[in-house]
């Protein structure tokens, strides 16, 4: 299990990976943390030609909140996100979550957006920018753009970012004083998720996004429904995921999942509404 | 930098252990067959090679690294810990290592050397852990010898004494 070969570019600056970029489109990989990708290289699910190496340009690592959002740079490890001081109170559905997604040492090294560009179905951060209608800030050697997070994902492992972009930063509204909750359900702690449950509930309103069940992220708006109203809620949204079976669940566990963990995740995010 | 192109074989610099150390590379070369095969660092193991196991984690400029997940060419200019840093002198283990030896926290020994490494950045990092804290970073690595059961009981022994040695300094 070794790579197939392909050049390496260690970028001295940004403008210098996006020109990798420009020139070579498909044929050129964004590499970071690697923690996602670094494992599809040695298994030979991906063979660039070229491979450009961003985690040494100062202006991607940067994590500061801008009024309203917390914008995260391409270069903000998931353990330095983690560790930082204002997360539970800007981003508690992120703290939350966080502390799921791989282990130590892979959180250690792997990136926030590096995670998002993978869009694993089951990760917890596209869940988490789906969750909060975060956006992902793409960039191309001429232009730039923001893509809500709800258009961003559209399928499995796949998302709208072109060949010849990359992503720069994503940002996550503040949180609006909704209680939070996170739960999931794997074999075994920080392996990928069989049901991933975030839910946001307010004064008025409940969202609830499950991963792990369709081929990407979803999120539901609900209004404030209590007992059989909301179990029949849950059942529809269960069953409009499109479940399937695979060697880890069958379709019909999964179901389950989303209306057993999805209501606890819903009622533990009352309990902590402010 | 310049395109560092896949057939060629690319200088690589870094210390290792602090000790500076250097070979050629392909892009392709994985940091674990790195310190392995041009190094001779054969003290990382190697398991899966899809950052699953945790055989071959080392420390990296600090942070603790997947050495299968991460390209030699990559850690140029780095500092790189791996387990034949730990000992403090050839013939003495370090005090983790050697609660290791006491609660018989290894049998094939495959594992260890990643574990060894991860518990020595969490022991600093976290000098009073629980067991839980123990475990959910023990969740990183597979052993399929020992159960975890004694790792677990190493660790927390290894944790109180080198806590009681740095209060014993501090104190001094």
């Amino acid at each position: 299990m070794k790579p197939a070969p392909f050049d390496f570019v260690r970028a001295a600056s940004l403008d210098e990976a996006l020109g990798v970029l420009k020139a070579e489109g498909s044929d050129a990989r964004v590499i970071a943390g690697g923690q996602s990708f670094m494992a599809m290289l040695n298994m030979r699910l991906a063979r660039p030609k070229v491979l450009v190496d961003i985690m040494r340009l100062p202006e991607l690592a940067t994590l500061a909140q801008a009024r309203d959002e917390v914008v995260v740079g391409a270069g903000v490890r998931q353990a330095q996100l983690l560790a930082w001081p204002d997360l539970p109170r800007a981003l508690p559905l992120i703290a939350k979550a966080l502390p799921y997604t791989g282990h130590v040492q892979t959180r250690s090294r792997g990136t926030v957006c590096g995670s998002i560009a993978h869009a694993d179905p089951s990760a917890e951060l596209p869940l988490c920018l789906v969750a909060l209608n975060g956006h992902v800030h793409l960039a191309t050697a001429k232009a730039r753009r923001k893509v809500a997070a709800a258009d961003f994902f559209t399928g499995m492992m796949a998302t709208a970012k072109a060949d010849d972009e990359m992503i720069e930063a994503v940002s996550f509204p503040v949180a609006g004083g909704a209680g939070t909750a996170f739960r999931e359900i794997a074999r075994r702690h920080g392996d990928f998720a069989i049901v991933a449950c975030g839910a946001l509930v307010s004064g008025t309103a409940i969202r609830l996004a499950i991963g792990g069940v369709a081929d990407m992220p979803a999120a539901r708006d609900f209004p404030l429904l209590e007992g059989s109203a909301l179990d029949d809620a849950l059942n529809a949204f269960a069953y409009e995921l499109d479940a399937r079976d695979d060697v880890h669940a069958s379709a019909r566990y999964r179901r389950e999942l989303v209306r057993r963990i999805g209501r606890a995740t819903i009622e533990e995010a009352l309990k902590c509404r402010a | 930098m310049p395109r560092l192109s896949a057939e060629g074989r690319h200088a690589v610099a870094f210390t290792l252990n602090g000790r500076a150390v250097d070979g050629v590379a392909e892009p392709r070369m994985l940091l674990s067959d790195f310190l392995r095969h041009v190094i001779g660092a054969t003290g990382t193991h190697v398991g899966c090679e899809h950052g699953v196991c945790g055989a071959c984690t080392v420390e990296v400029d600090g942070m603790l690294t997947r050495a299968c997940l991460t390209l030699a060419v990559q850690v140029e200019g780095s500092a790189i810990r791996t387990v034949e840093g730990l000992a403090p002198a050839p013939d003495r283990l370090s005090v983790l290592q050697a609660a290791f030896r006491r609660h018989h926290a290894l049998q094939c020994g495959f594992c260890t050397a990643g574990i060894l490494m991860s518990l020595d950045a969490f022991l600093k990092a976290t000098p009073r852990p629980d067991e839980a804290a123990v475990r959910d970073l023990l969740s990183g690595h597979l052993c399929r010898c020992t159960g975890y059961t004694p790792i677990v009981r190493a660790a927390l022994e290894a944790a109180a004494e080198l806590s009681a040695t740095q209060e014993e300094t501090a104190h001094a």
